[in-house]
C-alpha cells in the first residue's frame, strides 16, 4: 500500500480539516482553478459529523440519518473540483509564512500556501468527574465515531450522562440499531430553561427545534431517563463497575459496565494558536474563539478559520463559513475565477440564516459550575494525572495562570498538549484566583502541536542556508 | 464493551495483538479493532500506572496510545488497521528505543 503524499511543495491554498467547512471550502477553492491542497487526519473524509461517510458499514440509511448522509455530495464536490486530498495527514505546525509541517505515514513534509483555511473543528468539552479516567468512561462521540466507522454497538450495562443534541442523537442511533441503554442521566440545568427563553423564537424558526423534540421523545419512549442531574461520579477498580449521581436531591447508583459522558463541543484551538492566531474568551459558549474578520481572516495574515474552530455553530453553519472564507481567499488570488460562484453577500446570507437558534442552545446547554469545575481528587489533567485539589494548592503558593501551572504541575505537558485539561485550568484557576477567564488565558501552544518522532525532523529535506547555520567553521 | 454489527460486510483483516492473531475490518482504526476484539487491551498510564482505554477515539486525549509494529505511542483511534500489523499494549513508562 503506498501512502499518498502532497504532489507539489507549493500550493494556492491549503485547507487543514476535511469536516463539513473543511470540504466545502476546498470544493469552491478548487472549483475556482486555484491549487488547493485539502488535509485530514482521519481515514477519510467527513470530520466527525460525516464520520466514515465512505466506508461506514451502516448501510441502513434510517439509522445514521439524513443530516449525517447529506454530506456525502460535500465530499463528492470536494473530489471532483479538483483539489488534492490528502488523508491520514497530521498537520504539526503551522507559522506566521504560512509553511505548513506535515506528517504522513511516518514521513515529514513541509509545504507552503498563499492562503491558509484552518478547519479544524471542535472536540468534547471535558466533563471531569470522579472517575472519569476509568476504563469504559468514555465520550458520547467516542461511542458515536466507532457505531459509524466500524459498526460497534455498545454492550452490557450502558449509562449516558450529560447534555446537548449529540447525546440525545447517539441515544437514538443506538436503539434504532437494536443496542440498549440502561439509564440516561440529563444534567442540563433547569434554570437554562427560563434563561434561554428569550432566544426561544429563533430556536423555534430554526430546523432543529422539531428534530431535537423529535430525537428525545424517540429516546424517552425506549430508555429511562433521569433529568436534573446535579452530581455524577464513576467508580470501579480498574474498569468502571458503577455509576452513582444525585437528581431532586436523591442519591442512586447502578452497575454500568460502559459510561458515555458528553457535555457539548468546544472550538479545536490547538492549531490556530500555535500559528499565533489570536483569541479571546467565549463567555456565551465558555471556550476560546479566535478573533476574525467578515471574512473568516485571523489576526494571522493570509490564515482563515472556518466551522466549528471558529467557534461553535454545527455543521450547517461551517458550510457556509467554509464557503465565506473560500471566497475571499478566491477574491484576493484569482478575483475573476469568482464569476459563477456565490458571491460573499449571498454566503454570509446563509450563514446567518444557518445561525439562528444557536444562542437558545448555547443558553440552554451551558454546562453547570460543578460539571466543568471539579473539585478534590477528581483529575484534571488526564496526561499527567494532575488533580483539582493539586491546582488549588499550586495556585494557593503562588501559581498565577496555566503556564506557570505547567512548572508546578506538568499539567498540559502530556501527550495531548492540553487539549483534554486547558479548558478545566483556565476556568478553575480563574475560580481560584477570583478572576475572569480572559485575565488568566490559557497555555502558550506551540509546534509542534502533535507528537512527531525525531528521526521525521531529521528527514525533512534542508536548504544550504538551513546547514551552513549549524555547520562549524 | 463493544459487539460489531451482523450487516458489517467490509473485508477482514488479520492483526496480531501480543502474539495473538485477531480478526479486524477494513477501515477500522486500531482502537476500534482493540475495543471490538474483547481482549484484555487496557494500557498503563506512564506516570502511575493506572489502566486506561480509548477516551476520545478522534486524536484528542492519547488514551490510546500503542505499539504499531513497534513503534511506541503512536494514536490507535487514527491509524487504520493493515494486514499483519502487529500491536503491543502499553505498560507503564516507555522503554529506551522505543
Ligand atoms: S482515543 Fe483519544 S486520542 Fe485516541
Amino acid at each position: 500500500m503506498t501512502i499518498p503524499s502532497p504532489k507539489r511543495e507549493e500550493y494556492d491554498v491549503a485547507v487543514i480539516g476535511a469536516g463539513p467547512a473543511g470540504l466545502a471550502g476546498a470544493a469552491l477553492t478548487g472549483k475556482a482553478g486555484l491549487a488547493t491542497l485539502l488535509l485530514d487526519e482521519n481515514i477519510g473524509p467527513g470530520g466527525q459529523v460525516w464520520r466514515a461517510i465512505t466506508t461506514t458499514p451502516v448501510r441502513d440509511k434510517g439509522i445514521l440519518g439524513e443530516d449525517y448522509w447529506s454530506g456525502m455530495h460535500l465530499v463528492d464536490e470536494a473530489r471532483g473540483c479538483g483539489a488534492e486530498i490528502v488523508q491520514g495527514a497530521t498537520v504539526w505546525s503551522l507559522d506566521r509564512n504560512l509553511e505548513i509541517g506535515i506528517s504522513v505515514g511516518g514521513a515529514a513534509h513541509l509545504i507552503k500556501a498563499k492562503r491558509v483555511i484552518l478547519a479544524t473543528g471542535a472536540l468534547e468539552r471535558p466533563f471531569p468527574i470522579p472517575g472519569w479516567t476509568l476504563p469504559g468512561v468514555m465520550t458520547v462521540g467516542a461511542a458515536q465515531t466507532i457505531l459509524k466507522s466500524s459498526g460497534l454497538l455498545p454492550q452490557g450495562r450502558t449509562v449516558i450522562a450529560g447534555q446537548g443534541p449529540l447525546l440525545w442523537l447517539l441515544a437514538a442511533q443506538i436503539l434504532r440499531m437494536g443496542g440498549t441503554i440502561d439509564l440516561v442521566l440529563d444534567t442540563t440545568d433547569r434554570r437554562n430553561y427560563l434563561r434561554a427563553l428569550p432566544h426561544a423564537a429563533a430556536f423555534l424558526a430554526s430546523p432543529y427545534f422539531f428534530k431535537g423534540l423529535a430525537m428525545m421523545r424517540e429516546v424517552r419512549a425506549r430508555a429511562r431517563v433521569v433529568s436534573g442531574v446535579t452530581k455524577i461520579e464513576a467508580a470501579g477498580s480498574g474498569r468502571v463497575e458503577t455509576v452513582s449521581y444525585e437528581a431532586g436531591g436523591r442519591n442512586e447508583s447502578l452497575p454500568a459496565d460502559l459510561f458515555l459522558l458528553h457535555q457539548g463541543v468546544v472550538p479545536n484551538v490547538n492549531l490556530a494558536m500555535a500559528a499565533g492566531v489570536q483569541h479571546t474568551w467565549n463567555d456565551r459558549q465558555l471556550c476560546w474563539s479566535p478573533a476574525l474578520d467578515a471574512h473568516g481572516e485571523s489576526s494571522v495574515k493570509g490564515v482563515y478559520v472556518a466551522g466549528d474552530g471558529a467557534g461553535i455553530g454545527g455543521a450547517l453553519v461551517a458550510v457556509p463559513r467554509g464557503q465565506v472564507a473560500a471566497r475571499a481567499v478566491i477574491d484576493t488570488l484569482k478575483p475573476d475565477a469568482g464569476a459563477g460562484l456565490p458571491d460573499h453577500d449571498s454566503l454570509k446570507a446563509a450563514l446567518a440564516r444557518a445561525e439562528r437558534g444557536r444562542a437558545f442552545l448555547d443558553t440552554l446547554f451551558r454546562p453547570p459550575r460543578q460539571f466543568r469545575i471539579p473539585e478534590g481528587e477528581t483529575i484534571v489533567c488526564r496526561c499527567e494525572e494532575v488533580t483539582a485539589s493539586d491546582i488549588r494548592q499550586s495556585v494557593a503558593i503562588g501559581a498565577t495562570g496555566p503556564n506557570q501551572l505547567k512548572a508546578y504541575r506538568r499539567t498540559g505537558m502530556g501527550p495531548c498538549q492540553g487539549r483534554l485539561c486547558g479548558l478545566t485550568v483556565t476556568e478553575l484557576m480563574a475560580e481560584a484566583r477570583g478572576k475572569s477567564p480572559s485575565e488568566i488565558g490559557y497555555y502558550r501552544l506551540r509546534a509542534p502541536v502533535k507528537p512527531i518522532t525525531v528521526s521525521e525532523l531529521a528527514s525533512l529535506p534542508k536548504n544550504e542556508s538551513a546547514t551552513k547555520a549549524v555547520e562549524r567553521g | 464493551m463493544f459487539r460489531r454489527i451482523e450487516e458489517d460486510r467490509r473485508k477482514p483483516v488479520e492483526i496480531i495483538v501480543e502474539g495473538q492473531s485477531i480478526t479486524a475490518r477494513e477501515g477500522d482504526s486500531v482502537a476500534a479493532a482493540l475495543l471490538a476484539s474483547g481482549l484484555e487491551v487496557r494500557r498503563a498510564t506512564a506516570v502511575s500506572g493506572e489502566p486506561r482505554l480509548p477516551y476520545c477515539m478522534m486524536g484528542v486525549c492519547f488514551d490510546c496510545l500503542v505499539t504499531i509494529d513497534g513503534m511506541g505511542n503512536r494514536q490507535g483511534c487514527l491509524v487504520p488497521v493493515r494486514d499483519g500489523m502487529r500491536i503491543e499494549i502499553q505498560k507503564g513508562k516507555r522503554e529506551i528505543g522505543r
